[in-house]
């Protein structure tokens, strides 16, 4: 669930495309050269960017009585890292505001922060972290996707509390009034994309397990424990 | 297959969770969190009007915007099936 359009005042929606904007250039870049470097990971590029489609256009029903989406980007995050993951979610959220009213241009800045860069971001550095202390691969991709999601509504929470302070209590009362709203909601649905990312990955190990090894995502005796595990 | 069956555990936890939403929820229509957020900026600043709006389509109605949500989760699944697809026949075919 993104920020409507209109929906951030000056300076807000200008402030969050001058912190996205380099990020998803610096995504183009590192996006050009691995594409032309290894033809092989396109395909799998696709998956991502596509899975980033098939999540964000499922609106789920939570516990609070609201739905809301989840975002499909860990996965993203994890194989290519949150500046390649930025700029497919452009992708996403200039479908979503061109032709299904959802989103929006002058928000697009914001929500390509929270959704293609901050959460992602998270989700990266999880990964890595957890990976490097030994943590098993499904449940790294479970906790790390899972994160991210959620972590891309506190950041919507946090972007509409600073552009709506409430008039008693300021920012932090804002960020609680809408925290309430997106995060609470959308912990169950975090909890299925990381289900559904980790199932995903399964297969990828199966069938294509060298380019994780290439994209350094996993280690190739890592590859071979998982596969022994695997039957 | 053990990871399909706690996949499936989820699945289960998360329909626990939203008939236990319909119970707690009565007469909710489980509608946007995005809309939701829309009241509470009403709240906080009863004046604030979308300073911009109308660029791109807007869909007439919940038919039109669910068919589109729908060509945009089926356009990604037909990827993702043809891509897994294509490594398991390459794979076998070695």
């Amino acid at each position: 669930m993104h920020i409507f359009e209109g929906f951030l005042p000056s300076p807000w929606w200008q402030i969050w495309f001058v912190i996205s904007i380099p990020v998803i250039m610096y995504g183009m870049y590192q996006l050009n050269r691995l594409v032309s470097k290894k033809r092989e990971i396109v395909p799998l590029l696709a998956v991502a960017g596509a899975f980033i489609f098939v999540l964000s256009s499922l609106k789920l029903p939570s516990v609070t009585g609201s739905s809301s989406h989840p975002t499909g980007t860990g996965m993203a995050a994890i194989l290519f890292g949150p500046a390649i993951t930025s700029v497919l979610s452009v992708i996403v959220l200039l479908y979503q505001a061109l032709f299904l009213a959802h989103g929006g241009l002058t928000t697009l800045g914001a929500n390509v922060a929270s959704m293609g860069i901050i959460g992602p971001f998270v989700a990266f550095i999880f990964y890595k972290a957890a990976s490097k202390a030994g943590m098993n691969f499904y449940l790294n991709v479970f906790l790390a996707t899972a994160i991210a999601d959620w972590v891309t509504y506190v950041v919507t929470s946090l972007q509409l509390a600073l552009a709506f302070p409430a008039p008693e209590g300021g920012v932090m009362a804002s960020f609680v009034a809408f925290g309430t709203v997106f995060a609470t909601t959308q912990v169950p649905l975090a909890m299925m994309e990381g289900a559904l990312t980790a199932l995903i990955m399964k297969y990828v190990v199966q069938i294509k397990s060298d380019v994780l090894v290439d994209l350094n995502v996993l280690t190739s005796s890592a590859v071979t424990k998982l596969k022994e595990t695997m039957q | 297959m053990k990871l399909e069956y706690l996949v499936g555990i989820v699945v289960l936890i998360f329909a626990a969770q939203f008939f236990y939403g319909l119970a707690a929820n009565p007469g909710s229509e489980f509608g946007g969190a995005d809309g939701a957020a829309e009241d509470v900026i009403a709240e906080l600043d009863p004046d604030y009007e979308p300073w911009f709006g109308g660029i791109g389509f807007e869909p007439p109605g919940g038919e039109t915007e669910s068919l589109l949500f729908a060509l945009q989760a089926a356009f990604g699944a037909v990827i993702i099936g043809y891509v897994i697809g294509y490594y398991k026949g390459k794979g076998e075919s070695n």
